[in-house]
Order: C-alpha cells, then structure tokens, then sequence
C-alpha cells in the first residue's frame, strides 16, 4: 500500500540499550541478595518489564512504527495482564 | 474475461508448475491448491473420528462390555476427541475455506505469505503422524481424554509423549495460518476494499487470526510443561512436589475456551454470507455482526473457568466465570437475530446450502442455549461431567461448526472444482444427517440431566433406552453422511460445468471464472463507492 518511511538507527543508541539491558539484568539479579520477601518476585518482574520495553521500543522498533502497531501489541499486553489478573481471582481467594 | 496473463491461462486445478502431478500439489504455494490439500487431509480425519464415534456409540448400545474393553474405550475417546478437536474443528473453516477464499475475496492474489501457508499444511501433516504414531509404537494408546488433565497426564503410562508434541506441531500450523490472515488482511486489500466494506466471512477470519496468533501458544507451552513433568518430574503440577494440578487446568482452558471461538466464528461467517445470497437481501446489520465478532473474539478470552466450577476454584472466581460466560452469549445471540432478521422479507432461494444454514442456526442455538445451563453455578454442579456436556458441546462443535462446513462445501463447490453437484442426493443427504444427527445426541441432554457420566463404557440399567435412541441415530447419522460424502466425491470429476456464478452471490469470488484462474485475477479489481458484499438491489 502506502510508502513506508524508512529509519536508520544509529549504532550508538544500538549500544547504549544494550548497555541498559545488561546493567538491568544484574540489578535484577542483585535484588534477590536482599530480603525482601515477596517483592522479590515483584522487583524482578518490573525490572523485567523495562527490558521488555525496551527491545520492543527499540530492537524491535516499535519507535519508529505506525501507531496502529503500537496499539496491537498493547491490545496483546493488556489481555495478558487481565488473564494473570483473573487467574488469581482463583488463586488469591481460595 | 478480457486479456488474460500467462500464469492465468490455465485455472489452478490444471495449472503446470516446476512440478507435476502430486508434487505438483503438496509443494504448491497456491493458496487454493492449499486449501484443497487442507480440505482433503481433513476430510481423512474427520472420517477416522467419525469411526470412532461409531465404535463407542456401538459400545454404549447396552450396559457392561459390548464390543470393547474400558482400556480401549478410553483410548478411543481419546484419540476421538484430539482428531475431531486439533485436526478437524480447530483448523476447520479458515484452513479450507479460509486459504482458498480470502485472497480472493478481499481482491489480492495470494496470502501474505505462500511458503508459511504451505509450511502450515506440513505441520499440520508432521503433528497428523506424530499422533498418529502414539496409536500404533510404545506402551498403549493415550487414554487421558484430549484435554491431557493432570495429574494424570504425567501418570498416565500410555504412550503420551508423542500425542502430546503432535498438538504442540499441530498448535504451530494454526499459529502461522493465522498470522498469515492478519497480515494478508490488514496489507493486501484491493483498492477501495475498506475496511467496512470487507465480505463478513473476511471479518470472522480476521477475529480467529487473533485468537488463533494469542491464545495457541498458551496450550504449547502448557502441553510442554506436562511433557517436562513427565521426563524430569518438574513439580509444576504435581501436588506431591509442590505442584497445583489446577493449574493446568487453567492453562489448558485459557487455550481452550478461546479456541472453540476458533472453531465457531468463521462458521458464522460463512453462514453470514450464505444467508443473505440464499435471502436474495442485503444482510442485516452488517456492523453489529461484525461488532458481534470481535465482542466474542474478545470476551472468549475472559470465561475459561467455567470449565472447571467443580474443580476446587474460589468462589470470588466461580462468580466471576460465570457471570462473564452469561455475557459471550449477548454476541452470539445478536447474529442469530441478524440471520433471522436478514431471511425476513426476502426472496428465498432454497437450496442446499440454504437448507445447512437454516439448521445450523436451529442446532446452534439448542447447543448455546445449553452453555447457558452449564454456565449457570448451581446446574453446572449437577451436570458437569456427564452426557449432558457430551451433548452441548457436539450441538455447538459439530452442529454448528460441522453444519456451517457442509454450508459451506456446498455453496462454494462449483467455484472450487468448476462443477455442480447432484441437488437432490445433495438434500437427501442433508435431511438422513440431520434426523440422525438430532436422534444421536438429544437423547445425551436426556441422560446427563439423569446423571449418566461422561467418559465410561458401562452405565447403569436405568440409561439403556437413552442410549440405544443415541445408538440408532449414530448410524442414521453416518448414512448421510455417506451420501453427502459420495455425492460431493462424484460431482467433482463428473458433475456438470458450473456457471460462474450460479447462486447471484455479491461478493469477489464470484467475479472470477469457475474454478479460478491460477493468480486469481487478471487485473486487480477496484472497489468503487458504491459497491458492497452485499449489494441486493
Ligand atoms: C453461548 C455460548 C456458550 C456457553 C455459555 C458455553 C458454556 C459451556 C460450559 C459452562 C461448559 C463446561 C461444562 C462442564 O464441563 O461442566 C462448556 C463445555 C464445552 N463447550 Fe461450551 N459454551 C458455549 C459455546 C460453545 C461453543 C461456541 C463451542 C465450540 C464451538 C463450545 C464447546 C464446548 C466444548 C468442546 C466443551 C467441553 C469441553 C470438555 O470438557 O471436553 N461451547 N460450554
Ligand atoms: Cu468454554
């Protein structure tokens, strides 16, 4: 259909996400040292949700895509948040 | 037709390409070729599923054993539910009518992605074997039912594994079909063909790519987990190793329920497009059907624990289930009321795949009628696995979906082969299967309510007048079916030359010749503002 504009990324912001994604993936592993009970699981879940970002953001680039796109892939998150949600519907109140 | 291009000289049943005869088939990127590759494999194991159904209907036709063992009666529902589920329904409609029809229906020459479409024909082929090879090698045929429940499926000694990695493939083959529609969908639309303009068969494919590319690899990666159970005992849903085995259940049903949305929506869409040809009418209300599509596509993925009410649930999610189940079947309703509301007042054609359709809305609603009962807290506990869902469900899978296939072979048969078939063996056909289809599982509604269990192949004395009702109907059922089958077989090479459009259907394929030309169009067609799929004047 239409014409697609095409982006050229520089390398650099290439190596910066990297950079960000490694220093996260050690923080994440740092914080199960600390005794933080069950926000252990919740603190390395959110630190992987901004990786999760992040490649989608840029690797993957969602940056440079139509607003459409980013509205599917978001449409797909939000069913997979409220279908965890539901399940501990189950699991919270047993 | 005005000039034709080289490659559309030949239609596509004859068309030569680098190979001949049956490679010149299965290595075909054609997406009609592959629709018929899809139409023909699936038609062998609706046929295997369909004796195996005879089999334990022949068992059940009085108490205690008939013709088989309890072992063999589990291994043959089993392997009954994951052939009729995973190899039939599931790739269903958009597998064969899908693949051969929405190119050209939305104006485009092929899918998106002709080798991903033949690769889904070939995963569909591997998962078919590895199945079948947990049948014949190994420690006995599966017998844990299709829904693989823990913790028996990791008990289980029967020869598991490959039945369980044959779903998982057959998983991948739905997957890739349905990205390859959302993609062909949204990038290759002729000209003018908005959105708002798409035929609702179109619409219907595009909801299950959704569900098909979201839901699927929830069950992979669950059929996976019970795989690692069984080989290194994981502990994800074994209690003794801190496990939860309802936890599988969740995950199976979040595939599951979504998917039998999978197996209807594109049922509905071919009766959507049946309806209005055989009325003669515009359809109506074309936008809440389409709204009606993607609210269940939608809800669908929201209910799965009714499913499992008996299973230990909390009660905050017993509600919750229920009351959203209540919901999906708002949609499902407003298309009924649209059909209806479409037939009214218009000049009816009766025809075979009129006759199809108007019984698939009867069945289909005595099917969604008793979801509603399952639905409700207090009767599921009462009727929960026993004949009664047995009945619901083949209501819906196999009257509705299974009618909306017949439907739909029906109606696009001259397009497909270029040839007609016999209209009376056609709708004799139709009304055996019927009467045996209505006589083999309404009594089943009858039994569960007085508390026959599913899964068993004795009963108690009580039940055998039911049964042998069921029994009878299963062969008046198979007769038709039969018919219909030798009918369609033999119209195909010797039937009379179809014309192009023998039915005054509105919508694109109906502009090409019968059968199409290999690349479908000469020139890609242009929609004009006042064209429609549904243009009735
Ligand atoms: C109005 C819509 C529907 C409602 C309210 C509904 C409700 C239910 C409920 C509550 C159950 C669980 C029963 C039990 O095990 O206790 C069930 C089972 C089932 N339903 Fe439906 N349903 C609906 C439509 C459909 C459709 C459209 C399909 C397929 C095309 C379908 C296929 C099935 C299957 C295959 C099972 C049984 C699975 C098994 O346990 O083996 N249903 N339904
Ligand atoms: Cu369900």
């Amino acid at each position: 259909m239409e014409n697609e504009k095409h982006h050229i990324v520089p390398y650099r912001l290439y190596i910066f996400v990297l950079i960000a994604l490694l220093a996260l993936t050690f923080l994440s592993i740092a914080i199960t040292g600390i005794e933080l009970g069950s926000l252990t699981v919740a603190g390395a879940l959110a630190f992987a949700s901004v990786k999760t970002f992040l490649v989608l953001r840029y690797f993957m680039h969602l940056k440079y895509d139509k607003p459409y796109i980013v509205a599917m892939v978001i449409f797909v998150f939000a069913i997979f948040v409220v279908t965890i949600v539901v399940t501990f519907l189950d699991y919270l109140y047993r | 037709m005005n000039s034709t291009s080289v490659a559309n000289e030949a239609n596509y049943l004859k068309y030569k390409g680098k190979y001949k005869g049956l490679l010149g088939w299965i290595f075909s990127t054609d997406h009609k070729r592959i629709g018929l590759l899809y139409l023909y494999s699936m038609a062998i194991m609706f046929s295997v599923g369909v004796l195996l159904g005879l089999a334990m209907k022949l068992e059940l036709l009085a108490p205690g054993k008939t013709i088989m063992e309890a072992q063999t009666y589990n291994a043959t529902f089993t392997v009954h539910g994951v052939i009729m589920i995973f190899m039939v329904v599931v790739p269903g409609l958009p597998a064969v009518f899908g693949n051969f029809l929405l190119p050209i229906m939305i104006g485009a020459k092929d899918v998106a992605f002709p080798k991903l479409n033949l690769l889904s024909w070939w995963f569909y082929v591997a998962g078919v074997f590895l199945v079948l090879s947990a049948i014949l090698f190994g420690s006995g045929t599966p017998d844990t039912g299709w829904t693989f429940y823990a913790p028996y499926s990791f008990k289980s000694g029967t020869n598991l594994l490959p039945a369980i990695f044959g779903a998982f493939i057959l998983g991948f083959s739905s997957i890739l079909t349905g990205l390859n529609f959302l993609v062909t969908i949204h990038r290759l639309r002729c000209p003018g063909l908005k959105w708002t303009k798409l035929p609702l068969f179109v619409w219907t494919l595009y909801g299950t790519a959704w569900i098909q590319l979201l839901a699927t690899p929830v069950v992979g990666i669950t059929l996976v987990l019970v795989a690692l159970e069984r080989i290194f005992g994981v502990g994800v849903f074994d209690p003794a190793l801190g496990g939860d085995p309802i936890l599988y259940q969740h995950l199976f049903w979040i595939y599951s329920h979504p998917a039998v949305y999978i197996m209807i929506l594109p049922a509905m869409g071919a009766i959507s497009e049946i309806i209005p040809t055989f009325s003669q009418k515009h359809i109506f209300g074309y936008k809440a059907i389409i709204a009606s599509t993607m609210a269940i596509a939608f809800v669908g993925y929201l209910v799965w624990g009714h499913h499992m009410f008996t299973a230990g649930m909390s009660g905050t999610a017993q509600y919750y289930f229920s009351l959203l189940t209540f919901l999906v079947a708002i949609p499902s309703a407003i298309k009924v009321f649209n059909w209806i509301s479409t037939m009214y007042k218009g000049s009816i054609n009766i025809q075979t795949p009129f006759y199809w359709a108007v019984s698939f809305i009867f069945v289909f609603m005595i099917g969604g009628l008793s979801g509603l009962v399952l639905g409700a807290l207090a009767a599921n506990i009462y009727v929960h696995d026993t004949a009664f869902v047995v009945a619901h469900f083949h209501y819906i899978v196999f009257g509705g979906t299974g009618f909306a296939f017949f439907a739909a072979i029906h109606y696009w048969f001259p397009k497909i082969f270029g040839r007609m078939y016999d209209k009376t063996w056609a709708n004799t056909g139709w009304l055996i299967f019927f009467i045996g289809f209505v006589t083999l599982y309404s009594p089943m509604f009858y039994l569960g309510m007085m508390g026959m269990p599913r899964r068993y192949y004795d009963y108690l004395q009580e039940f055998h007048g039911g049964n042998i009702l069921s029994t009878i109907g299963s062969w008046i059922l198979v007769t038709g079916f039969v018919i219909i089958i030798v009918n369609l077989v033999r119209s195909a090479s010797k039937g009379p030359k179809a014309e192009m459009n023998p039915w005054h259907g509105k919508t694109l394929e109906w502009t090409v010749p019968s059968p199409p030309p290999l690349e479908n169009f000469d020139e890609i067609p242009v929609i004009e503002e006042n064209d429609g799929p549904y243009n009735y004047k």
